[in-house]
């Protein structure tokens, strides 16, 4: 049986000591609960933002599960990454509500604004666009979500205003 | 209790959290100390006073005065001026407007509030708030007066149904579980509300855990399960935040772990958070989620009242149906059966959302009609256009006509037809909506979110979403409709869940009533509704346009050109029909042809 062998990037975060520390402890707190994999990870993702295939390889070894199972939940589910995201991220929600008050505009003007597509983050780190489901604010559409505060009845054209406030 | 002559209760949605409440909270407590006002006034955190348009909100009672729109800073001011000088402060003060945009506002003509009668009204991070209004009565009662079996036999006279859009009876699928002769047995909350345009249950989540807690709790007893989970989906972390430290409240009150009440019953719960897939609303992915698996369901039998959880029987129930419990076993069966229709018995949560003058969260009987609730609890038709369909049941569900508007709600009525109860969303639509393009909309959501386990649902949605988007980009042939029939038919016939049985429905029922929406994006090249792009055009009207270039300016392509003060003109080449320039133009001088 052949093992996959892969070099470590110096900056994932299995490399940075402090981040390193947030995955064990995740581990720690939850590898003698039931259903273990989803918990970890989602502490992971929560406190780091992103799941990188090293990491992955490292949580299966400490679960004693197989990296195939791991890798499994981690790209079934929408909220895992496994690459870093930008410093701040803005969500279009796609909610039934939203989009027929006219969140696709907003997104046509973020594109623009931002010159990105969506999915995509700024050259400089900075701001990723994403696309989400719905929200639940659906009394306030159209909704965006910066980073985890909620923009409501907004219009295309207040868009740089937020952009603004972000990039400050 | 200590006794306070005035409470101060703050909105902490996540919208007037966003807007600073927090330091709101903060801020009143700093003051009120300093003013030595502290053993006087409680300071309270609750959810949804106003509409949180204009956050962060507050209430002060016993005067009931409604403030908003402060910022800390303007907090010794208020605490001086209201409570102090018991001077109100009419610039913070919150004006009652005719149309208030709001979730969850003062009751609505024809309402009546099971579910949502605590939200707004009681402190969610506080359990003696609860247990002030009676809470964890209704366990008392059946852990010392009924029989598990007896609870069952209530619960199911009550003709309580499965909340989550399914509407099996909440009575029979316990007595089920109970049956099973398996130990140890689980009790499962659904609180993976994922339809777009659905947030009933978050409000539930969030302004009244106790009333969810409470029902699981008679849930197992009467089942006889030992532990429970909660599964709330990941894009809800403030129902999350709240579920937990309610259920560390109820645990220190004695209400969860070992002998509840000095009784032999034991039970604990604990949360368990999603990460973003629909198709966790489905029991099976839901189970095999929290068991740390990806969530793909699996065909039944065996049915989670056989083997759930960690293979042991278990009851999953949705939060709306929980949170029925608690009053169903205070008040009685009688009480509970005397709402609704024959058929579905008590209330509903709708979240109405889409083209209506007053959209948000409303709770009325079952069985009344959808033009009650769209012209009278909804407040009728945005901008005074015209009603079109409304969307019931969420991606799954289907559209409902002019012709349907008298149509007493129940389960039933609705599945014939051919919609379903879902788990509540309604979105309205006016005449400004394309079906095709809803159709499409909805394709483009079940497809996304597939889990792909099963053929029929991983390509099928996939290649009606192709048909439905070649239509809307104007490229429809002849007998494109007919392919669709049958491949819509393939993929609910043969799909393994609920999710590709369901999603065809909202094609099926476009084409049945707006079948002849779809001929004209085919045949005539043109969307009636003016939505879709590829059979648009935006147009300026000379007259109307002054000039003032602030179309050219937001125009993402720079299809527009014109002098300052000029009539502008749209370049049909380089226009990519956005629509930003017709949202922006404060004369209404462009238009949508088709």
């Amino acid at each position: 049986m052949t093992r996959l062998q892969q070099e470590i990037p110096t900056n994932d975060p299995l490399n940075i000591a402090e981040q390193k520390a947030i995955i064990n402890n995740a581990i720690a707190n939850n590898k003698d609960r039931p259903g273990a994999v989803m918990l970890v990870l989602n502490e992971v993702q929560g406190k780091i933002g992103h799941v990188s295939t090293p990491m992955q390889a490292y949580i299966a070894r400490k679960l004693k599960i197989p990296l195939g199972q791991v890798h499994g939940v981690v790209t079934f589910y929408s909220f895992f990454q496994t690459q870093p995201r930008g410093k701040h991220t803005i969500k279009f929600c796609l909610g039934t509500a939203c989009y027929v008050a006219g969140v696709s505009q907003l997104i046509e003007k973020a594109k623009q604004s931002l010159n990105i597509d969506m999915g995509q983050t700024t050259a400089d780190g900075q701001i990723t666009l994403e696309e989400c489901r719905c929200v639940g604010a659906c009394s306030q559409a159209p909704v965006v979500v910066v980073d985890e505060e909620i923009h409501g009845h907004l219009r295309p054209n207040k868009f740089p205003q937020i952009l603004k406030k972000v990039q400050s | 209790m200590a006794f306070y002559r005035s409470h101060v209760l703050v909105c902490v949605d996540p919208e007037c959290l966003a807007k600073g409440a927090h330091e709101i909270v903060d801020a009143l407590q700093d003051e009120f100390v300093a003013q030595g006002l502290i053993d006087e006034i409680q300071v309270l955190e609750t959810s949804r006073i106003g509409g949180c348009a204009n956050g962060p909100e507050i209430m002060v009672y016993p005067e009931g005065i409604h403030y908003h729109g402060m910022t800390a800073d303007d907090i010794p001011f208020l605490v001086e001026e209201h409570f102090l000088k018991g001077r109100v402060v009419e610039r913070f003060r919150e004006v009652v407007k005719p149309v208030v945009d709001e979730e969850l506002g003062p009751l609505r003509p024809k309402e009546v509030r099971v579910v949502l009668r605590n939200c707004g009204q009681i402190d969610p991070n506080n359990i003696e708030d609860y247990l002030a209004i009676d809470g964890y009565q209704a366990l008392g009662k059946a852990l010392f007066e009924m029989t598990p079996e007896k609870v069952i036999e209530e619960v199911l006279s009550s003709g309580l149904r499965g909340r989550g859009g399914a509407g099996f009876p909440a009575g029979k699928k316990w007595g089920l579980t109970r049956q099973v002769n398996d130990n140890p047995k689980y009790m499962v909350c659904n609180a993976d509300e994922g339809d777009p345009g659905a947030f009933m249950n978050r409000r539930v989540l969030e302004g009244d855990p106790h009333s969810v807690i409470e029902g699981m709790i008679i849930g197992a007893y009467a089942v006889g399960a030992s532990y429970g989970y909660i599964y709330c989906r990941a894009e809800y972390p403030v129902a999350v935040e709240t579920l937990n430290i309610a259920i560390a409240q109820a645990r220190e009150f004695g209400f969860l772990g070992n002998n509840i009440f000095g009784t032999d019953f034991n039970f604990d719960l604990e949360v368990r958070v999603g990460a973003g897939a629909f198709v966790c609303g489905e029991e099976t992915a839901l189970m095999a989620s929290i068991m740390g698996k990806r969530g793909e369901p699996s065909p039944r039998p065996p049915f989670p009242s056989v083997k759930g959880v960690w293979g042991k029987p278990t009851n999953n129930n949705n939060v709306e149906t929980y949170s029925n419990v608690p009053q169903i076993i205070s008040k009685g069966a009688a009480w509970y059966s005397s709402m609704g229709t024959e058929r579905s018995k008590g209330t509903k949560t709708f979240a109405v959302g889409g083209n209506v003058v007053k959209p948000g969260l409303i709770e009325v009987p079952m069985g009344i009609t959808l033009r009650e609730i769209i012209f009278e609890v909804a407040g009728g038709i945005k901008d005074g256009k015209k009603y079109k369909a409304v969307q019931t049941g969420g991606p799954m569900g289907g559209c409902l006509t002019e012709e349907h508007l008298d149509l007493p709600l129940d389960y039933e009525a609705l599945t014939e037809a051919g919609s379903m109860m879902g788990s509540g969303g309604l979105v309205v639509m006016d005449e400004n909506s394309c079906m095709v393009d809803i159709a499409r909309f909805f394709m483009d959501f079940t497809q996304a979110e597939s889990c792909g386990k099963c053929t029929p649902c991983r390509v099928g949605t996939r290649r009606i979403l192709e048909l439905l988007q070649k239509i809307c980009d104007g490229l429809g042939e002849d007998g494109d409709i007919e392919k669709l029939e049958n491949l819509c038919h393939e993929v609910s016939r043969n799909s393994l869940c609920g999710l590709g049985q369901g999603a065809p429905n909202p094609v099926f029922s476009t084409l049945k009533h707006f079948r002849h929406e779809y001929e004209a994006h085919i045949y005539e090249k043109r969307c009636p509704a003016k939505v879709c792009r590829s059979l648009i055009r935006y147009e300026i009207q000379a007259p109307a346009c002054t000039g003032c270039m602030v179309c050219a300016r937001n125009c993402p392509v720079e299809a527009i050109s014109g002098e300052r003060r000029q009539t502008h003109h749209i370049d049909a080449e380089t226009c990519i029909r956005c629509g930003i320039c017709m949202q922006v133009c404060n004369f209404n001088a462009i238009t949508v042809e088709s």
